[in-house]
């Protein structure tokens, strides 16, 4: 987020630098050309009117108009040349060579310099000119001194530059004070959602009671986190209408099975398909339990109240109890010690995905009644804690290992061995309910799985 | 049936349980086994009859149309109730029992069960409160175990158990002559109560079976077929 904000500033900051270099630009070229067009019609009327004086008082009354008007204040350019070029009238002094040669408009602006009568300037200024030529060979110039347009153009760039350059001062401090708090606040409210998705989805987003449109958004938010509660608890209320109307058949399959069973004398030949019937009774209600639960985590239900509690202890206990049933289908279940590893964990679900872990690896590692060692330990660093059984078995060829976490899937493919094929996705189930991963390795030989749990869980606070 | 009680003194049993054809099924099971049964059908009625007679044992299903089994069992023990409750629950996620026993129920039994499984629990449950969790030593036959000490003889001479081990033989005796099941043991002496796929307290039993039987004279652990193990000296 933080970064956001930076990005934001600096395109900001970029866009506005080119918009306002634009904007020089423009305005500067737009009031120079405005100001050569005037420049252009000045001249233009001068030619005119110099033309008819011209016309109507010759040589000598053209000479004393140019002469007259060279001295007001602030005058034009006038020149007049014979035909060789000597000056005759004006108040030039000099001219860059060739600009007589053409008559009509100079194409750029030429230097000269100025006639002041006796104190001499010397400089050389720039200006555009219109030139004329008299019947008589003799020319003409009428320009403007373009000093001034320079200056102004000078004048204008300078004027938008500091202006816009404390626009750019302002806005940034705009920026701080508005925007970065727009930004913060959203920040706030992504943390906030975050938090509230991983917890308890019955809190609600901040509203400032400002009605802006950050208000808005909470409210609309929370409006929607209000719907996910209830899609949330629908579900849960479905799964559990469910649970029940399936489990009640169950049961009463299960009871008469039982019940005839019960009625049937010892030598009965329905015996054992009632036996079979209340095995696979038991079975499915296993299956569906699983399936629940999965199903449940996946929606993100906490189906089980975390607890701190200690994960060595648990691997203890849980090694202890299969210890002797490893030991009968000729594995050697071996501990490897760890210190005490507090967690705030479901003991029952750890305790049952380790189970389904050591059942696994007790019964691939030994099929075909070969010797085997299963090994079960935890180890934990400062921000995560995995648990970890490995076996000596067959293994999981590397491209199988996605699948088996797959519901249903099966390495047996006529799935004759018994089991659900469920195992794996309720270990996964378990892991993810508490913020881990599952993970499959090569135990080289053998397969290694490792439920890898977060140390420091969110929901610490709680 | 009547096999599968180990006891001969009959319990009153009320049943609260609204699916008719399970309800008949455990009554006729239930008396069967020598027991007296009386059956509600809603919370309601089997608030009434719980509050107004006095029971050995109540078993209560959860879902229950007119008053749910978990406030059932909430507002007897508000009224100063002690009878032990067993729940029945069709739920079986891993916090439902918590929230049973948490609401005043003393055993939680996902549906569906065994009604071998269902009896043991009531049959522990009915006997509980003869003292025999507050003794400090149990006797069964010639097997003597002292809680204190940690001690274990039969005929006299010591027999030496690994801890856990002890812990089961603990909790046989003292519900000796009881069927305990499988998912018992594992609840009472593991304390977990997830379902194994496998029968991994069968090879515990055995284990425990040879050292107290192995030099001695009769069998005293018995395997209880569809059911579970019972301690009793004789046969």
């Amino acid at each position: 987020m933080r970064m956001t904000a930076v990005r934001l500033s600096a395109l900001y900051l970029g866009l506005f630098a080119v918009f306002a270099v634009i904007l020089v630009f423009y305005v500067t070229g737009t009031a120079t050309s405005l100001l050569e067009q005037q420049t252009r019609d000045t001249i233009d009327e001068e030619i005119d009117q110099l033309s008819r004086v011209y016309r109507s008082g010759g040589i000598v009354g053209l000479v004393r108009t140019i002469d007259r008007r060279a001295r007001q204040p602030g005058a034009s350019l006038y020149l007049m040349t014979d035909p060789s070029g000597r000056i005759l009238a004006g108040n030039v002094e000099s001219l860059q060579p060739g600009t007589l040669d053409d008559t009509g408009f100079t194409d750029e602006a030429f230097a000269y310099r100025r006639f002041t009568g006796s104190e001499r300037d010397g400089r050389l200024h720039l200006a555009v000119a219109e030139v004329m030529s008299l019947p008589n060979g003799m020319r003409i110039l009428v320009g403007r001194d373009q000093t001034e347009v320079e200056s102004f153009r000078f004048l204008v760039r300078r004027a938008l530059i500091l202006a816009l350059g404390l626009m750019g001062i302002i806005g940034l401090l705009v920026w701080f004070v508005v925007g970065r708090r727009a930004l913060q606040r959203l920040d706030r409210m992504s943390f906030a959602s975050a938090r509230i998705l991983a917890g308890d989805l019955h809190e609600r987003l901040p509203v400032t009671g400002a009605g802006d449109e950050f208000d808005r958004l909470s409210d609309n938010l929370n409006t929607l986190l209000g719907r996910i509660a209830l899609l949330q608890e629908g579900l849960r209320q479905v799964s559990d209408n469910i649970a029940h109307d399936l489990k009640t058949p169950l049961t009463r399959l299960r009871n008469r099975a039982e019940n005839a069973l019960h009625d049937a004398e010892p030598a009965d030949a329905s015996r054992p398909a009632l036996e079979g019937m209340i095995g696979e009774a038991d079975q499915m209600i296993r299956t569906f339990d699983a399936l629940l639960m999965i199903a449940r985590v996946e929606a993100g239900f906490h189906p089980a109240a975390k607890e701190p509690a200690d994960i060595s202890a648990i691997v203890a206990d849980v090694a202890e109890l299969y210890e002797p049933l490893a030991e009968e289908a000729g594995a050697a279940l071996r501990v490897e010690p760890s210190p005490p590893v507090q967690l705030k964990i479901s003991r029952e679900l750890i305790a049952q995905a380790l189970s389904n872990l050591l059942e696994n690896a007790l019964k691939y590692a030994t099929a075909d009644g070969r010797q085997a060692t299963v090994r079960v330990g935890v180890e934990a660093s400062a921000e995560r804690c995995v648990l970890w059984v490995a076996d000596d078995g067959p293994g999981i060829p590397a491209e199988k290992r996605g699948r088996v976490l797959e519901r249903f899937y099966r390495l047996d493919e006529s799935r004759s061995k018994p089991g659900s094929g469920l195992g794996l996705s309720l270990v996964q189930a378990v892991a993810q309910l508490h913020g881990g991963r599952l993970r499959l390795e090569d135990a080289a030989p053998g397969l290694k799985v490792c439920l890898d749990l977060p140390r420091d869980d969110e929901s610490d606070g709680e | 049936m009547s096999a599968l009680s180990a006891t001969s003194k009959p319990m009153r049993i009320l049943i609260v349980e609204d699916d008719r054809e399970a309800a008949a099924y455990l009554l006729k099971a239930l008396r069967e086994a020598g027991h007296v049964a009386d059956l509600a059908a809603d919370g309601e009625e089997g608030f009434h009859l719980a509050d107004s007679r006095d029971y050995d044992v109540l078993v209560v299903d959860r879902m229950l149309p007119q008053r749910d089994g978990l406030s059932l069992i909430s507002a007897l023990r508000d009224k100063g109730s002690r009878v032990p409750v067993l729940i029945l629950s069709a739920l079986g996620q891993v916090d439902d029992r918590v929230t049973g026993l948490r609401a005043g129920g003393d055993d939680y039994l996902p549906k569906p069960y065994a009604f071998a499984e269902l009896l043991a629990r009531v049959e522990v449950l009915g006997r509980r409160g003869g003292g025999s969790d507050v003794e400090t030593a149990y006797k069964v036959g010639d097997l003597e175990l002292d809680r204190l000490s940690h001690e274990v003889k039969r005929a006299g001479k010591a027999i030496t158990l690994q801890p856990r081990e002890f812990r089961l033989l603990e909790y046989m005796m003292q519900h000796a002559g009881q069927v305990v099941t499988r998912t018992m043991l594992l609840e009472n002496v593991w304390d977990y109560h997830f379902d194994p796929q496998t029968n991994v307290i069968d090879v515990h039993i055995s284990r425990l079976r040879s050292k107290i039987e192995r030099d001695f004279g009769p069998p005293l652990l018995h395997t209880v077929r569809g059911a579970g193990y019972i301690l009793r000296p004789g046969e």
